[in-house]
């Protein structure tokens, strides 16, 4: 076990090495952190409450602007709001959005993926075919559809993204299952009376984790935009809570007035989904070809 | 015909320069089977490159000569290198599938290595072109060959590929043919027909061939003379025969002590131990040094060179310094 | 002969794949689900101690005989008879008894070992299934086997791409012998492998046999290397066994046509054991379609109208020596 734990130790040291290495990877990474960290100490960080302001004070440009004032950064919106501060809280919702829409799809392409390349026959073609199915509807569209039906709500949006997104897991883990199954140190696992269960987790998985790691990490980023392009339609999480899309949403009326409050966090998701995809780029040039670790 | 000079190519790497080939020379004549015979890495394949110049880069020859019937092929201009390319100069490859271009007629490929250095030497027809195809395909024995020149490759079989990729390579009467690894990916049945094939062509038409293969009894049932590689630098040389019967360095004595023979009663192989060295960091000392049963402290001490032994034999070797 | 004069025995063993179209290629293009017939009707037998070779060209279904005899493919019809009881129904723990008794090595000796996994990852999986719990104890049962593959006790943390060719041929030959196995199928292994380590491998082979007794099926498409490791020869064409017998008395009297062109095509640096070459027209056939009557009719310089009709019968010829051919009924 304990081996075990300082090989994984080893190995994680070794990547971040690598990342180090490779300049747009870590910059990506380093701004991911501060989404991380701003996410997570968002009540420390944010000068005001995210949804309390008051009408006097709508409007104020960004302390650089003529008219601004220091105590509100990056300006505030039409109720007055402190966009600095929605923006922080606002980083949470993507955050939360991205990382757990694409750990659910993720989980459930691995299982079903490994079972369907795994095993192939009847039941490789029924889920093959489904997901087929599924891959002939336009992502968003598909989403608002089932927003339509579920009603706005944190876990109905986790379910919207999910329900589609596993099929781009579901196609790479099956892909990449069928070409490792007829490698020969499968058929040596097979020889020496390993189970399919240890064939598969043992011996398969840790040779495409990889690549579906990469595939996450940049899925991510599309959740996350996802995520906004439904809060600025109105179907995304509840009315209320502080999420980009809704924010870019609120200031569309005044862009050509007080284009901050638009822009401010359109630009706030700019930047991370930039961050998420060097790095997801980045980590992909560095596993890709394999094991250059020394 | 062909002289090759001191060559020396290195590939830049990481963790220092490799010197895939080093100090190569060799000489060929008109109508001569040449083998260069090797491990894996020994340089064999890079020595082909280096003569065509289509080392890739970063890899690049560093000195030496390559003198094609009277000419520098290393000072030419690149427009020259391409006309000798093919035309002067053929090449077949060991993967023949991977050489063929999936998506165009074998015949049609064929066919366009005739135009290719047809453009200064008048117009011909396309069916004067066809026909042309057709007598190469029936020499290199293709069988139907107007019904296979419409075919893809991968309706071919391996040993028609290769007879294909012969085809091509024969189109513009090359008077050297660069052999790497011709007959490897075939059955033993399949590459007695190859070889067939090719030692017609040579003594037919009189094709020189610089035949590189790992296989030593292809070697040396095929080819006229021999070359031995062995990290990157030839370490004996001469009329085939004699080698095998006698071999000089022992790197190649070796060699055949450790490939198993049809011969009665069967012994126990003695294999060369350990294993090829790293290309790395070699210095211009003998580099079979640490595997050799017969070293001498001398050896670690001074460089060797390939020196001539008579009868046409050459050897890297300080016993015969 | 005596049951436990063999270790294995198959009768009649065929195993055939079906290449599968999917529905709608089926509407489209009328092409049908076909049968490869990889492995055609063999019966073979491999004694107790022995190297038996088993030679063919590409496609000619050797590599898929060595598989289905263990097992990793179930066979299509037919029996295997490991030492005399037939193995078709077994299950759990007979199967893992036979897994342990019987291994296999690989020719590719880069996809045969996990890239993620350490040699004592590796290793520890047969060590394992065995039984061996103890930690120190397994630790020290992986130095052994290490060192009596050639290699040293600190390789054991190292993962494959840091060793060469012929060092993780040592390695896979390592996993299979954890296993304490008796019989062992060796699929080309040396093939991808230069000269001089191929010769490393193939006298490890010969010494660890007679150290521990073992069997092996030793399948090869060089000739001259079947020749220097077997105690017997079976040759193989389109799916079927053509031709058994001795290795000196297959190589210096081959009886069946294929063996005779197959045997003549061998290359070699010595002039007195080459022989007049007989080039065979044409390719192998396909196995999805094999010709009637003997496989080998079709380039068969000797094929007569009974060939094309009939399958030959194999018949003993001389003692051991069994050739399936019209010309010797």
């Amino acid at each position: 076990m304990l081996m075990r734990v300082r090989t994984v130790a080893r190995n994680l040291c070794g990547l971040l090495y690598l990342i180090c290495r490779h300049p747009s990877a870590l910059i990506g990474l380093v701004i991911l952190v501060a989404y991380v960290v701003m996410a997570l100490f968002a009540p420390v960080l944010a000068p005001y409450p995210p949804n309390t302001g008051s009408v006097r004070q709508s409007f104020l440009p960004p302390a650089w602007q003529e008219g601004g004032s220091p105590a509100h950064l990056l300006g505030t919106d039409h109720v007055g709001r402190d966009i600095l501060s929605r923006i922080i809280y606002g980083a949470r919702v993507s955050l939360w959005v991205g990382v757990l829409s694409v750990a659910i799809s993720m989980v459930v392409g691995l299982v079903l993926g490994a079972i369907s390349g795994y095993y192939r026959g009847i039941i490789d073609d029924v889920l093959s075919r489904f997901a087929e199915l599924l891959m002939a509807f336009p992502f968003l569209l598909f989403a608002i559809g089932v927003m339509a039906i579920l009603g706005p709500g944190f876990f109905n949006l986790i379910a919207a993204l999910t329900f589609k997104s596993w099929v781009e897991f579901f196609r790479l883990v099956r892909g990449e299952t069928i070409s490792e199954k007829t490698k020969e140190y499968v058929e040596a696992a097979r020889a020496q009376g390993q189970s399919n269960f240890r064939i598969v987790t043992g011996e398969i998985l840790p040779n495409i984790i990889h690549s579906v790691v990469v595939l996450a990490t940049l899925r991510v980023g599309y959740m996350i935009i996802t995520e906004a392009s439904l809060s600025f339609l109105g179907i995304g999480v509840q009315p209320g809570v502080p999420a980009w899309g809704s924010m870019v949403d609120d200031g569309r009326d005044y862009v050509r007035t007080a284009w901050w409050v638009s822009t401010m966090p359109g630009l706030a998701l700019l930047l991370l989904v930039l961050a998420i995809n060097l790095f997801g780029e980045g980590l992909r040039d560095i596993l890709d070809p394999r094991l250059k670790v020394d | 015909m062909l002289r090759i000079h001191n060559l020396t190519t290195e590939f830049p790497t990481r963790r220092g320069a490799v010197r895939a080939v080093e100090e190569m020379s060799l000489s060929l004549q008109r109508g001569q089977i040449m083998g260069l015979v090797g491990e894996s890495g020994c340089g064999k394949s890079v020595t082909l490159l280096s003569i065509l110049r289509l080392v890739a880069r970063p890899g690049r020859i560093i000195s030496g000569s390559i003198h094609f019937e009277g000419r520098d092929i290393l000072s030419m201009a690149p427009a020259e290198v391409r006309r000798i390319r093919g035309a002067d100069i053929a090449m077949v490859f060991q993967d023949p599938l991977t050489t063929l271009n999936p998506v165009f007629r074998v015949g049609e490929q064929i066919r366009e290595s005739l135009r290719v250095h047809r453009i200064g030497t008048g117009r011909t027809s396309r069916r004067e072109e066809r026909e042309t195809v057709l007598s190469l395909m029936k020499e290199v024995g293709i069988p139907s060959p107007e019904s296979r020149y419409w075919q893809y490759p991968h309706e071919f079989s391996g040993g028609m590929q290769q007879r294909a990729l012969i085809a091509i390579a024969l189109a513009c009467r090359p008077k050297l043919l660069l052999a790497d690894e011709p007959t490897t990916a075939l059955d033993v049945t399949i590459q007695a027909q190859i070889l067939e094939l090719l030692s017609r062509i040579n003594s037919e038409r009189g094709t020189a061939i610089l035949f590189v293969t790992h296989d030593l009894a292809v070697a040396s049932e095929f080819c006229h003379w021999i070359s031995v590689m062995y990290a990157g630098r030839i370490v004996e040389q001469g009329p085939v025969d004699e080698v095998i019967a006698d071999p000089l360095h022992p790197y190649t004595e070796g060699l055949l002590r450790s490939i198993p023979r049809l011969v009665k009663p069967r012994r126990r192989l003695s294999p060369i131990p350990g294993d090829v060295p790293d290309l790395i960091g070699l210095t211009n000392r003998c580099s079979f040094e640490s595997r050799c049963d017969r070293r001498m402290p001398e050896c670690a001490e001074r460089p060797v060179s390939l020196v001539d032994v008579g009868g046409g034999r050459h050897v890297r070797c300080i016993l015969y310094e | 002969m005596k049951c436990d004069d063999y270790i294995l025995r198959v009768e009649g063993l065929k195993k055939h794949f079906v290449l599968r179209r999917s529905l709608l290629t089926k509407i489209l293009t009328r092409e049908r689900d076909c049968t490869v017939r990889a492995v055609d009707g063999v019966d073979l037998v491999i004694r107790r101690g022995e190297t038996l070779g088993l030679v063919g060209e590409s496609g000619c279904g050797k590599s898929t005989l060595g598989r289905t005899i263990l097992k990793l493919y179930e066979p299509t019809e037919g029996k295997i008879l490991f030492r005399g009881e037939d193995i078709a129904g077994w299950r759990g723990k007979q199967m893992d008894l036979f897994r342990r008794s019987a291994q296999i090595i690989f020719q590719n000796p880069y996809a045969s070992l996990n890239p993620r996994k350490t040699v004592r990852d590796i290793l520890s999986v047969p060590l394992l299934k065995r039984g061996v719990k103890d930690p120190k104890e397994r630790e020290e049962e992986m130095v052994t086997l290490l060192e009596k593959v050639g290699l040293k006790p600190w390789h054991i943390d190292s993962y494959p791409h840091q060793f060469s060719g012929g060092q993780r041929q040592r390695i896979g030959f390592a996993r299979a012998l954890a296993m304490k196995p008796e019989f062992i199928v060796c699929d080309e292994p040396v093939s991808s492998l230069d000269v001089s380590v191929q010769a490393q491998i193939l006298n490890l082979l010969s010494d660890l046999q007679q150290e521990m007794s073992l069997t092996y099926l030793f399948i090869a498409h060089d000739l001259s290397v079947v020749y220097h490791v077997s105690d017997r020869v079976a040759v193989m064409y389109l799916g079927r066994i053509v031709e058994t017998a001795p290795t000196e008395a297959l190589f210096e009297d081959p009886k069946h046509p294929y063996t005779r062109a197959l045997l003549s095509a061998i290359p070699s640096v010595d002039r007195e054991t080459r022989r007049k070459r007989q080039i065979l027209e044409g390719v192998v056939p396909s196995s999805i379609d094999p010709p009637s009557g003997c496989p080998f009719h079709t380039r068969c310089p000797q094929a007569f109208t009974e060939c094309r009709l009939c399958a030959p019968r194999s018949v003993e010829v001389d003692s051991g020596h069994h050739v399936a051919c019209h010309l010797y009924v």
